[in-house]
């Protein structure tokens, strides 16, 4: 019953959201909900892995061999967690921020968060194209709806990219489910095709399917939809669309394209994770040049998810270990950047690090915690991000899928470099130095933001020391994935 | 049969309906009437189909076969003209002055279209396909004075006898080339035997008349003109029932005829989707006004259904009805909406959000299941289509031109949304009753309904096989 609960609980919220008149009594329902889909997740981890309640199988469509299947494993359970941490969080970290119609902003943002849930959840192909769908469309009306100036091209072009790739996976997904004995959708089913399918066809099944992740993840050259958007959006969807909602694509690695065409993924792997490399360096060469936080925020993004879709094509266990705990902790970590260029921005009215200066002698709780955050972000030891980091560059180095692990390694570590270049010195310009007359008049962060804030930042040092319980929680999954991809059935 | 017999009758009370009957309201009372009760009369045949009962029963030499597929497509399209009519009613009166008329001639289109779904000899096709058009010609002239319907309907006129024509062509050639001599749809076919000259000549000009028909490139050229320069009502009508209605005459040509011979013909009509999806599409997103959007995105819809064609699988017949009523509920709804707008290009729908929210709302779920775009009817619709097309393991590549062309087609689509949703607009008075605004909520249901569980329609279909 839970997987179900994780999706009705925000769907209904969001459906009634819609009737609720009153602003502020519509941004406590849905705050309220959040915290109660937030409740069930963490219910959800104390039950056992085999638990029955964390599967569930109802009739669909029964024409097509489809069932409303949901389950909840290790996997899925850490990004629904994520994403049941993240709403909260960001309901709190913008509860400031008033929107015109705000009821239809917060239903729209409960939607969302239902069709996340279900995408990380389903576990029959159809349901999860339905959900990847689905998720889209909320986020697409609150981009433009409540965006920045150029929001209508911005969210359009973001719109017809992931459309273009979700299409290209219906084909896939059709031609798998053509595929299967008993014509079925089913997760497990389609796990068996992998003897079945010839290798040159998985060879061209892999680009329908990783398009449509990499564009959402977003992959080199598949990204250019990204930073507009993050830039256009409003802040609590930025945050939305980089902390979760990029997960959707490694996700999508993690659970259907890898384990479905193992050999597809070796064959495209290098060349997969060479597009992978390219956008890390160009993405961390690009943040270096920006002036705007919310594209630094946005390029940085590029150069970390780059790096987790590389170790995912490592196939090996330390990695996929990396890329697991480091989803979370990304999540985690940029949402808090992204709440902090909004604190400033809500401020001062400017995201333009050349407009600011001096901050901290302003508002230095502020940059205490922004500090640590960057710091995580740059994976410093001791901070969440590191714990992630270096089993990710540990598997790479270690991987045998690829003849490549040493250059991949090694530039992937120089973009680590790069990433520290442009968040200190980001820190550098905005906080320290002199105060102008902009940043003059700066106060310090209130008391929720403080609250938010300081959760984000027990949880990365939490997980920077005490990684173990993270890891043997998606241990069995991590292991499943790998059987499949490296055909050790 | 009750179908083809009752749809003749009530044209010809239609018409006198207008001599005894000084009362407008009345007169629509009476189309509405007459169309609800062909509706359950055609679903009183289909449940009865299997025991043999029906109203009228005229021994036809086995020249019409009522089989269920035919009905079920008949059951679509007389629900498609029942929901129009009771949108676009009032907007037929205001066309002209004798609005019994134009009823009378929709219910004499019906009788084509009972007539082509179930012909069994292509002499039947031939009349149903005259019956289906011939009253067209006229309704699309119908606003006397509105320079663009006259052009509109000559140049349908002779477009439409020029094509009929070929297929006339083609049925002779198809008569020589046949083995037994005959015009029955069964005979015709050449099964695996070597191919005539003769037969191949006029299996071209069949797929000529009914691409034209279905307005499918390179015949589709009658279409936005038509579609434009036609009073909106009747756009609706002839964009959804009549273009179902030449479809289902296609596929069971197909299936039925030349099914054996698909490798004859198979690459053709590949061909032809492919370029009917790309011209619909790329020529849509370039439109100013949104009814001729409209009418090229109707073009581009053609390109999917022409992929169950392409198939001919249990799968694709379920599929085509299924998109055929999907599309039909949406386009009829959007025309619906539009048919009240006083501005009918993308500025007209500015700030639509604002004003009118539920007109706005519908227009969107409308606009969704066109694109395609899961839990409307519209996803379900081309899922059949794609998933009959891979089923035939070949033609991977059309299934991906043809995903990269709906990506295209949410362009336009959306443009509306955007221009209701996210743009300011302009204080419009829009006479939009409370009944009107229910029966859009209902269209609106009727497509997430189909979204949700498609097998509804389908189930539908095969139980009543049974």
């Amino acid at each position: 019953m839970i997987p179900v609960l994780l999706i009705a609980i925000p769907l209904l919220s969001g459906l009634i959201g819609f009737a609720i008149k009153n602003s502020n009594s519509a941004k406590n329902w849905s705050l309220f909900t959040a915290i109660i889909t937030l409740a069930v997740a963490v219910y959800g981890l104390t039950l056992d892995k085999k638990a029955p309640g964390l599967q569930f199988d109802a009739e669909w469509i029964f024409a097509l061999g489809s069932r409303f299947s949901l389950a909840l494993d290790g996997l899925s359970q850490l990004l629904t967690l994520l994403t049941a941490i993240s709403f909260p969080v960001i309901l709190i970290a913008t509860y400031n921020t008033s929107y015109k119609n705000a009821k239809n902003f917060y239903a729209l943002m409960m939607l969302s968060m239902a069709g996340i849930m279900g995408v990380f959840l389903a576990t029959d192909a159809l349901l999860f194209y339905f959900f990847w769908e689905l998720a889209l469309i909320p986020v697409y009306f609150l981009c433009s709806q409540w965006g920045g100036e150029k929001r209508i091209a911005a969210t359009f072009k973001f719109f017809i990219y992931t459309f273009i790739g979700s299409l290209l996976m219906l084909v896939g997904i059709i031609y798998l489910y053509l595929h299967t004995a008993n014509h079925s959708f089913a997760l497990k089913d389609f796990y068996g095709l992998h003897a079945t399918i010839a290798p040159k066809d998985q060879a061209w099944l892999f680009w329908l399917f990783f398009i449509a992740f990499a564009i959402k993840m977003p992959i080199f050259p598949f990204h250019t939809w990204q930073p507009d958007t993050y830039e256009q959006s409003p802040a609590a969807v930025t945050m939305v669309l980089s902390g979760i909602m990029v997960k959707m694509g490694l996700f999508g690695l993690l659970r259907w394209l890898g384990p479905i065409l193992p050999m597809g993924t070796w064959v495209w792997g290098d060349t997969a994770s060479g597009l992978c490399i390219i956008g890390m360096i160009y993405a961390s060469l690009v943040a270096m040049r920006q002036d705007d936080l919310k594209r630094l925020v946005a390029y940085s993004s590029i150069a970390h998810i780059g790096l987790m879709c590389l170790a995912i094509f490592a196939t090996t266990e330390i990695a996929l270990q990396g890329v697991m705990i480091q989803m979370f902790n990304h999540g985690i970590n940029i949402i808090a950047l992204w709440i902090v260029v909004d604190l400033i921005e809500r401020q001062m009215g400017t995201r333009k690090i050349s407009e600011l200066g001096g901050l901290a002698k302003k508002a230095p709780a502020l940059a205490i915690l922004l500090m640590i955050v960057a710091l995580a972000n740059i994976a410093l030891p001791l901070t969440n991000a590191f714990v992630g980091e270096l089993l990710m560059f540990s598997g790479i180095y270690s991987s045998e899928a690829t003849k490549y692990n040493v250059v991949f390694t090694t530039t992937a570590a120089v973009c680590v470099i790069l990433s520290a270049i442009y968040m200190l010195n980001m820190i550098q310009k905005v906080f320290f130095g002199e105060t102008n007359a902009l940043t003059e008049k700066a106060m310090d962060i209130r008391w929720n933001e403080k609250i938010i804030l300081g959760v984000v930042v027990v949880l990365i040092f939490v997980i920077g020391v005490f990684p173990q319980p993270a890891l043997e929680f998606t241990k069995t999954t991590v292991e499943m994935i790998l059987t499949k991809m490296n055909f050790k059935n | 049969m009750n179908a083809i017999i009752f749809s003749a009758i009530w044209g010809v009370v239609m018409m006198f309906s207008s001599a005894f009957l000084k009362n407008k309201n009345a007169i629509r009372l009476l189309a509405i009437t007459g169309a609800a009760l062909l509706l359950a009369l055609n679903i009183l045949e289909l449940y009865q189909a299997s025991q043999g009962v029906h109203f009228l029963s005229i021994d036809t030499k086995g020249m019409l076969a009522f089989e269920t597929f035919g009905m079920l497509a008949n059951t679509v399209a007389f629900a498609s003209t029942l929901l129009f009519l009771l949108f676009s009613a009032k907007d037929i009166e205001e066309v002209g002055p004798n609005s019994g008329d134009y009823f009378a001639l929709i219910f004499f289109v019906l009788c084509g279209v009972a007539l082509v779904t179930s012909y069994n000899n292509l002499l039947m096709l031939f009349i149903g396909i005259e019956v289906l058009s011939i009253p067209l010609y006229i309704l699309t002239g119908s606003s006397k004075r509105n320079l663009k319907g006259n052009e509109a309907a000559l140049k349908y006129f002779l477009m439409g006898s020029f094509s009929t024509g070929l297929m006339l062509l083609g049925i002779a050639f198809l008569y020589g080339a046949s083995p037994t001599g005959s015009f029955f749809i069964d005979d015709i076919g050449i099964g695996h035997g070597p191919v005539s000259p003769l037969f191949v000549v006029g299996l071209l000009l069949l797929i000529a008349a009914l691409s034209f028909k279905v307005s499918a490139a390179p015949f589709h050229f009658w279409t936005p003109d038509v579609y434009d320069g036609a009073p909106t009502p009747f756009t609706s009508f002839m964009a959804t029932v009549v273009k179902g209605a030449a479809f289902i005459a296609f596929i069971r040509l197909f299936a039925d005829s030349f099914g054996e011979a698909q490798a004859q013909w198979q690459l053709i009509i590949a061909i032809i989707a492919a370029a009917t999806l790309f011209i619909g599409n790329i020529t849509a997103v370039f439109q100013q006004s949104v009814k001729r959007m409209l009418a090229y995105s109707s073009i581009a819809q053609v390109g999917f259904m022409l992929l169950a064609i392409l198939s001919l699988k249990q799968i694709a017949q379920d599929g085509i009805i299924l998109y055929i009523a999907a599309y039909s509920l949406a386009t009829i709804g959007i025309f619906a909406v539009l048919g009240r707008l006083k501005d009918q290009t993308y500025e007209g729908f500015n700030g639509l959000a604002k004003q009118h929210p539920v007109l706005a709302f519908v227009s969107t779920i409308f606009l969704l299941s066109l694109a395609g775009i899961p839990l409307t009817a519209g996803f379900f619709a081309k899922y059949y289509m794609l998933t009959a097309l891979l089923q035939t393991g070949k033609f991977l590549w059309l299934a991906i031109f043809a995903v990269l062309c709906a990506a295209v087609s949410v362009y336009y689509y959306f443009r509306v949304i955007q221009a209701m949703y996210f743009k300011e607009g302009v204080e419009q008075e829009i006479d939009a009753s409370a009944g009107f605004k229910n029966l859009l909520i209902i269209d609106v249901i009727l497509i997430i309904l189909l979204g949700i569980f498609p097998q509804v329609l389908i189930n539908a279909l095969s139980i009543l096989y049974l």
